[in-house]
């Protein structure tokens, strides 16, 4: 159904079989889709990986190079991250530079790895205010099946754990942010929304935590709204399943 | 003096380009001529059968052709018309005079108190212009908008082996699952009942094996299997709705 | 896969040519004893990969390796076109997008698409609408997206390649196939599908696109000098190139179809 208008039996049979405990694909309310995550397939890339969490696959890659740093962080390395939801990936993606929900996204994902204070950038620094290394994370969301926030986010620390440059070795990298989006539809919480679910659901919730108990970004999304209890509970299994996740590379 | 060969087997995988056949067929879907000799231009299943030859198509989009029972979706409402989604390249035209059994006064009445933005509605197409507009109509009896239930897509290349011979296969799954099924020629399917989730796997079951032998009987299994009940002869039943199926 | 990646192979070859006492800008040798650098004859296309049906919300999709180059292809339609008014009232309009990822290529690409992309999205949607039944499909819009995940040359070819399979497993009406792939001059030898090193270090490049069933040249591009003879040779191995990527085109879409008439056993517990 690719229709651009949600017919209201589809919203009414979601909401009917989340209010009677369940999910259109049998998982229970707080279970991801399986994951998958496949490193260095992108062989041009320093680091890549390639996300899979159902059917919804990122391209993740990870360019390291050289370049000017700013002028208020002369001697930290630059770290830039791009998102591209392509045509390929949706019918309702059009051609054209990235729109309001890929700039979302790539700042969603570049947060959490910042903030979470992954890459120690000042290793990063040849020259202070001359020269310093860039790193670029390039994600590509290639299949869209619900849910492209996670498979991003895990992609692409992923591959920055796996990139390696001829000239001086892994990257300083230390820490493993993981990001986590629910959904609300009517008063239940879902983890890991499918494309169907996320069609019918009234508020979205990305939180990305580390692995020292911290929550370093949090993203509230679509019409609907939360209440703190709601929040407090989705951030509790945001730290449950990111110790799960954090196993998979 | 007709010289006909045939270069596939019946039932055969063809891919665009490829030669069918040399001689006089009468061609159908899936197939174009030249130089007196006969090539696929879909990817499909050759179906010959005396001097004729067409493709039963694999994969490809619902165009809508007269005479097609639908499930659209209300995507629009016009001065005196609804634009329905149909699941196709082309949208549906429902216009006032074909909505309803009864007369709409197109100055007194709300069209969307009728049908509204988000209503799924089963209709049929009446006809399609030269430029691809397509007239559908509410007025039979059997046509109706539909309410509650669960709707799922497939691909409507698979519809026919869904409805199956002279209704067989939806009749099956109706009556082991205690569900009211209605398959829509564009590739939409509604279920309502207590239980659609077993006729939902059948149906996909069906949809990914649709060109296998013996796929009724696999069905009839599954169907069993899952319900824990037994299924009889399915009877032929008359359906008031005209549907299309397939000879296995 | 611990073998030697192109840029290796070139390096080690350069040291070569250095302790060899030549002068320090002595060409570098791509062919050497007849083989060229990654083994191959001139007459040999590299390893070729196709598989159809990668993807799950396309309408019809293709995975396609030429070697370490690596594309992939996704068709949507025909469907509905937005903006309404560019749609034709006879026949549908084929949109292509070819694109690379950043990361596809040693020295990364910006994002979004650059004035070398829109002349291969122009040149690869004029090699399918030869075979495109357009006027089935009136006021559409069929939209070809192409993404170069590696690149190591022939990135074009390899997403025409790719792109007529997933129009074929999008159900799309088509005269033919269109099967694609280069050739060119290295080190003064015609070679067919050259590689990275090939394109960047060797005299031409000459990518061809294939309509086997009528033997239609529907892409034809060049860069570099060849003469007539050579032209000659080169377009001959090209097309052979093409005869077989056709093959292997044929067989992927088999692959993923031919289970379609016999039982494989899915469907029972």
């Amino acid at each position: 159904m690719t229709a651009t208008i949600i017919p209201q039996i589809e919203r009414d049979s979601v909401f009917k079989i989340v209010e009677a405990g369940e999910r259109l694909d049998g998982r229970k309310f707080d279970e991801y889709r399986p994951i998958t995550i496949e490193l260095g397939v992108y062989s041009r890339a320093e680091g890549s990986a390639r996300v899979k969490i159902g059917n919804t696959m990122v391209a993740c890659g990870v360019k390291l190079g050289e370049a000017v740093p700013y002028p208020d962080s002369p001697d930290e390395g630059t770290l830039t991250t791009t998102a591209e939801l392509v045509p390929m990936a949706a019918p309702t993606f059009q051609p054209g530079p990235p729109n309001e929900n890929a700039i979302e996204l790539a700042r969603v994902v570049d947060r959490g790895i910042r903030e979470a204070k992954t890459i120690d950038l000042k290793k990063l620094c040849i020259t202070p205010g001359e020269k310093v290394r860039s790193v670029f994370i390039d994600t590509y969301v290639l299949d869209h099946d619900g849910n492209y926030m996670d498979a991003a986010a895990l992609g692409a620390i992923a591959a920055l754990h796996h990139a390696t440059a001829p000239e001086f070795g892994k990257l300083p990298v230390s820490k493993r942010p993981i990001a986590n989006t629910f959904i609300k539809i009517g008063n239940n919480i879902l983890l890991d929304p499918s494309l169907e679910e996320e069609r019918v659901m009234d508020a979205r919730l990305t939180i990305t935590t580390d692995e020292d108990g911290n929550i370093v970004a949090n993203q509230k999304a679509a019409t609907g709204f939360w209440t703190k209890e709601e929040v407090m509970q989705c951030i509790d299994l945001a730290f449950k399943h990111g110790k799960e996740m954090r196993k998979l590379f | 003096m007709t010289n006909m060969k045939l270069h596939k087997q019946n039932r055969e995988l063809a891919i665009p380009g490829e030669l069918l056949a040399e001689g006089d067929f009468l061609l159908g879907e899936g197939t174009f001529s030249e130089g007196g000799k006969i090539f696929a231009n879909i990817l499909g299943l050759v179906d010959t059968k005396e001097q004729f030859i067409k493709l039963i198509p694999l994969s490809g989009k619902y165009v809508p052709a007269p005479r097609d029972l639908v499930i659209g979706i209300v995507e629009d409402i016009a001065f005196s018309s609804w634009s329905i989604d149909v699941n196709s390249p082309y949208k549906g035209i429902l216009g006032v005079a074909n909505a309803t059994e009864r007369f709409i006064d197109i100055q007194s009445e709300d069209l969307s108190k009728i049908y509204d933005m988000g209503d799924v509605v089963l209709a049929k197409v009446i006809n399609v212009s030269q430029s691809m507009q397509v007239g559908l109509t509410m007025r039979d009896r059997g046509l109706y908008k539909l309410r509650g239930g669960r709707m799922i897509s497939i691909s409507p290349t698979r519809v026919p082996r869904v409805i199956g011979k002279k209704g067989t296969m939806v009749q099956m799954l109706k009556n082991a699952t205690n569900c009211k099924i209605v398959v829509g020629q564009n590739g939409r399917i509604w279920i309502d009942g207590e239980n659609p989730n077993i006729a939902i796997e059948a149906i996909k079951l069906i949809e990914a094996e649709a060109h296998t032998q013996g796929l009724t009987e696999r069905v009839k299994i599954f169907l069993e299997k899952k319900t824990n009940k037994k299924i009889a002869e399915v009877p032929l039943i008359e359906d008031t709705v005209q549907q299309r199926g397939e000879m296995e | 896969m611990k073998k030697k990646s192109k840029e290796e192979i070139i390096e080690s070859s350069i040291a070569d040519s250095k302790n060899k006492d030549t002068q320090p800008d002595a060409p570098l040798k791509l062919i050497v004893n007849g083989k060229r650098l990654d083994g191959r004859r001139p007459d040999e296309i590299r390893p070729i990969k196709i598989e159809a049906g990668v993807l799950e919300k396309a309408d019809g999709s293709a995975y396609v390796e030429f070697g370490d180059t690596h594309a992939l292809a996704a068709v949507y339609g025909p469907r509905e076109m937005h903006p309404r008014h560019l749609t034709e009232p006879q026949q549908a309009v084929l949109r292509v997008k070819y694109d690379m990822i950043p990361f596809s290529v040693s020295d990364r690409k910006r994002p979004g698409p650059d004035r070398r992309s829109i002349e291969i999205s122009k040149v690869i949607r004029e090699a399918l609408e030869p075979v495109v039944f357009l006027k089935n499909y009136p006021k559409t819009v069929i939209d070809v997206f192409i993404e170069i995940v590696q690149a190591d040359a022939g990135t074009r070819v390899a997403g025409l390649t790719a792109a007529s399979v997933a129009l074929a497993d999008a159900g799309i009406a088509m005269s033919d196939m269109v099967a694609s792939c280069t050739a060119g001059k290295v080190d003064g030898v015609v070679c067919v599908d050259i590689d990275g090193p090939e394109d960047n270090n060797g005299e031409a490049d000459l990518p061809v696109a294939l309509a086997p069933r009528t033997n239609s040249i529907t892409l034809l591009q060049m860069d570099g000098q060849l003469t007539r003879k050579e032209y000659d040779q080169a377009l001959t191995y090209a097309i052979d190139g093409c005869k077989k990527v056709y093959e292997l085109q044929k067989e992927a879409i088999r692959k993923k179809y031919g289970q379609i008439t016999q039982f494989n056993g899915r469907g029972e517990e």
